[in-house]
């Protein structure tokens, strides 16, 4: 028994492995999602928030694994459809804080619509968009972020011929309240992102590049053209977009914030109870 | 001379106030101790089409509408053809008409109804701000025996806030109608269509006037829910319209989603994080629903889904009733997807279904889905206030701190307690994936059969108790032997019929699922003792309701079949005929 005369411990500060599940992930060696995940552990241990009041969701692909690798409450849901998991969790539990990740594919094609609604929304979300610009999981697939004449899929011998998404443009065109772009081969900076994506008051898109070893071996060459963006960040939004429109789409940093109140479910009216909402059914 | 059942038609083109007349006319008869039913019938135009208002009123309760209409009142016959198949008359049938709006129509005159003039036009100009539909009103209220002055209150109640002119107008307009009534020379006008009501008053404040969609909506209410998500579709839309405002004021809310993809994963996000939550929508928004709804069935997350039926496939016939939804609510989920589903009976079976529905979700820890259709969804009933007392359930399982916590442990029940996000030491990932008992995904047969066999336990192994099903004897000579097999908003026809077959000595059973997934076979044919002959009646043109029961349930008796598509719904009247020329005993 200690004397009452010793000071009190402070509990040690969270560290980024306390976040981490002890499940092994499932990506390739050299994949960028394992340094996506290092950089939310490291922001979620920066931030010393209670592994309980987190939630990490995600829908299908390599990325949206990544649910599970954490220990928060999680939600592994169908391809696409994170964002819509996540507002009606943030909805119905605004005191929780809560993540969405995944890829390109599962954001930008198939879920491309949650995306939109989601920006429009601006509810206060932190979207973890990982792109390496292929479909990993279905082995190799273009997807929207793909270039027209990318010919190593089956599916698309000749290329799609389709001009890809820009997807910091979108999310600034959707009206996303804050866009910034980040790198897996610089998961510090990344983390630094996440922690501001994080305590933005609103819908916050961080669209990272995470490179694929395997489909897309020629991205592991991003480390030598991925640099900071060489201006600050913005609030105007035309400037923003002129400025990812005239980017090669490697520059990382914080893009655009806007702090606009983050939306929330109207709860205005006044409180009723059940007996006074049937009594408007008596004759 | 009087009656105690009176069917009333009252068209007009869109903006003529058929609509508000007849909703007027049938709390009107609700003030007065009467029942009634009261349906709309709308044109595919957004305004400016034709509408009608089909009314029933009685001095029990009824739920369904009549076999044929005694009266027709047409505020103008803009397009009134279109809802001939609708409105059948007969011989017996008063047409009520403005000479002002032109001729009859020759299908009218051809019904051999009595046609009589109603100067509508020429009263409401006599009448400065003089409203046709208000004459109508007033000549309606007075032709069933309804009061002048209860008139008078509630045109007051209904347009104050419109302003002392408009009230006196319509009341000046409504006292017109019914003076003309009053006053025809005619002695049959003030007798042949007077409802006896008992103006019971002391029950009056136990009736409710209510819609199926407000129903549904106070029913997921009551079984604690606290969240929705949806897209607007017709017929649903107005129980969304009702839900918003009254799940802000009980500290919920409902979100406007961008499709129905996302209004699904919507309410799997609120109820993983631990709010009973729900949707509605019909049948295109369910087919969009049902990759969610696999979602919330494997993830085992609680959630309502409220089908309001309506013609189809495709965009097919939104404005309008069928019950061929049947098959996608039972077997439109990939993989083996167990899962509840139930059907609404009437209007105040809405409410317990719908509650019944969302505390077994919320138990079960699976998707529940209500069908109702456009027949219950946007009629409104004047019904006695539901009264019921359902199974006891324990509600939502939940997890408290532990180390050794697993969202799908393998329990006798197969129900695993289910840890709400916030709560330490329970942290886990829910899985589309199949997953071991951690949460942990899985690809092993023997995780997927123990999974499998888990979630179909915890429902096929749950005691429903009576609730499954309505079963009711209408005695005759002697003890049925035959039984009328139906489900949702068919059965009030159905009950109607039964009631007609057994004044005539031809007894008869009812029995009305309301379970329909998980199958109670044995329950059944418990029900089915002394039964031996079985007409299933629905309204399916492929006949869904059958194959479902040929699927699921074994029968000792021939079994016939009454179906037909929307959106003529069934009346008494041809159910008992078709029993009469088809059945043996």
């Amino acid at each position: 028994m200690s004397s009452v005369s010793e000071p009190l411990q402070a509990p040690a500060p969270p560290q980024p492995k306390d976040y981490k599940s002890a499940l092994k992930p499932i990506w390739c060696p050299g994949c960028g999602d394992f340094a996506v995940l290092n950089a939310i552990t490291k922001a979620l241990a920066h931030q010393a928030l209670p592994a309980e009041d987190v939630a990490l969701i995600t829908g299908i692909g390599c990325s949206s694994r990544i649910a599970a690798y954490a220990s928060v409450y999680g939600f592994h849901g169908v391809h696409g459809r994170a964002l819509a998991l996540a507002a009606g969790l943030k909805a119905a539990r605004p005191d929780l804080a809560v993540l969405v990740a995944g890829g390109d594919g599962d954001g930008l094609s198939i879920g491309g619509n949650h995306f939109l609604h989601a920006c429009r929304r601006n509810q206060d979300l932190t979207y973890i968009l990982m792109d390496n610009q292929v479909y990993g999981m279905t082995k190799g697939q273009a997807s929207p972020t793909t270039a027209a004449d990318w010919t190593d899929s089956k599916l698309t011998p000749h290329g799609t011929g389709i001009t890809p998404f820009q997807p910091t443009s979108l999310a600034l065109a959707a009206g996303a309240s804050f866009v910034a772009r980040g790198f897996s081969g610089d998961p510090n900076g990344l983390a630094h992102l996440l922690v501001e994506a994080m305590q933005h008051p609103g819908f916050a898109v961080v669209h990272v590049l995470s490179p694929c070893p395997t489909y897309r071996p020629e991205q592991m060459d991003w480390k030598k053209v991925v640099g900071p963006f060489d201006v600050e960040e913005t609030s105007d939004p035309m400037e923003a977009m002129h400025r990812v429109q005239a980017d090669d789409g490697m520059s990382t940093g914080f893009i655009y914030r806007d702090r606009r109140p983050a939306w929330q479910p109207a709860s205005q009216a006044e409180r009723s109870d059940l007996p006074a909402i049937e009594a408007e059914f008596s004759l | 001379m009087s009656r105690s059942d009176c069917s009333i038609a009252l068209t007009g083109s869109g903006g003529a106030g058929a609509i508000t007349a007849g909703e007027l006319l049938l709390r009107l008869a609700g003030r007065q101790g009467g029942y009634g039913l009261m349906r709309r019938s709308f044109g595919p135009q957004i305004r400016g089409g034709e509408a009608a208002a089909l009314l029933r009123f009685a001095t029990a309760p009824v739920g369904c509408m009549n076999d044929v209409y005694d009266v027709f009142l047409a505020l103008d016959w803009r397009n009134a053809e279109r809802f001939g198949d609708e409105i059948p008359l007969g011989a017996k049938s008063l047409v009520l008409h403005d000479p002002a709006a032109g001729p009859v129509p020759e299908a009218i005159v051809a019904s051999g109804a009595r046609l009589l003039e109603l100067p509508l036009k020429a009263l409401a100009g006599d009448l400065e701000g003089g409203r046709p539909n208000m004459i109508a009103l007033g000549a309606l209220a007075a032709l069933i025996g309804l009061e002048r002055a209860s008139g008078k209150t509630l045109i007051e109640a209904r347009f104050v806030a419109k302003g002392s002119a408009i009230v006196e107008a319509s009341t000046a307009a409504f006292n017109a109608g019914f003076t003309v009534i009053e006053t025809a020379e005619d002695p049959e006008l003030a007798t042949a269509w007077r409802i006896a009501w008992d103006g019971d008053a002391a029950g009056i404040d136990e009736r409710w006037s209510l819609t199926g969609n407000e129903g549904c909506g106070l029913g997921a209410l009551r079984g604690g829910v606290r969240f929705a998500a949806a897209y607007p579709i017709t017929p649903a839309s107005d129980m969304l319209e009702w839900l918003a405002p009254r799940l802000e004021q009980l500290g919920g809310c409902l979100l406007q989603a961008e499709d129905e993809l996302a209004s699904i994963n919507m309410v799997t996000g609120a109820s993983f994080g631990g709010v009973p939550a729900m949707t509605a929508t019909s049948g295109p928004g369910l087919s969009l629903m049902l990759e969610g709804m696999g979602l919330a069935v494997a993830s085992e997350t609680p959630a309502l889904v409220v089908n309001v039926m309506r013609g189809g496939p495709s965009t097919g016939i939104p404005t309008k009733s069928e019950q061929a939804d049947l098959d996608q609510a039972l077997h439109g989920l990939h993989g083996d997807a167990p899962h509840l589903v139930l059907g609404a009976l009437d209007h105040a079976d809405c409410v317990l279904t719908t509650e019944w529905a969302t505390r077994l979700a919320e138990q079960l820890q699976t998707v529940a889905v209500v069908l109702s259709d456009q027949n219950l969804a946007q009629s409104r009933v004047l019904t006695a206030a539901p009264d019921y007392t359902l199974p006891a359930l324990e509600g939502r399982v939940e997890a408290t701190a532990s180390d050794a916590y697993e969202r799908y442990a393998l329990t006798e029940s197969g129900v695993s307690p289910m840890a709400r996000p916030g709560t330490p030491g329970c942290m886990y990932t829910a899985d589309g994936l199949e997953h071991a008992a951690s949460g942990q995904p899985s690809t092993a047969a023997a995780v997927h059969a123990a999974q499998l066999d888990k979630r179909e336990r915890k429902i096929t192994d749950h005691d429903y108790g009576d609730f499954w099903a309505e079963i009711r004897n209408y005695p005759g000579d002697g003890a049925p032997t035959l039984a009328l097999l139906t489900w949702g908003s068919t059965t009030g026809a159905v009950r109607e019929a039964a009631e007609r077959l057994a004044a005539k000595g031809r007894a008869v059973r009812v029995i009305a699922l309301r379970l329909l997934a998980p199958a109670r076979p044995a329950a059944l044919a418990g029900a089915l003792a002394g039964i031996d002959e079985v007409l299933v009646i629905e309204q399916s043109h492929s006949r869904q309701f059958h194959r479902y029961l040929r699927a699921h349930y074994d029968f000792d008796q021939p079994l016939d079949v009454l179906a037909r598509p929307g959106p003529i719904l069934f009346t008494p009247g041809e159910i008992v005929t078709h029993i009469e020329q088809e059945t043996r005993s």
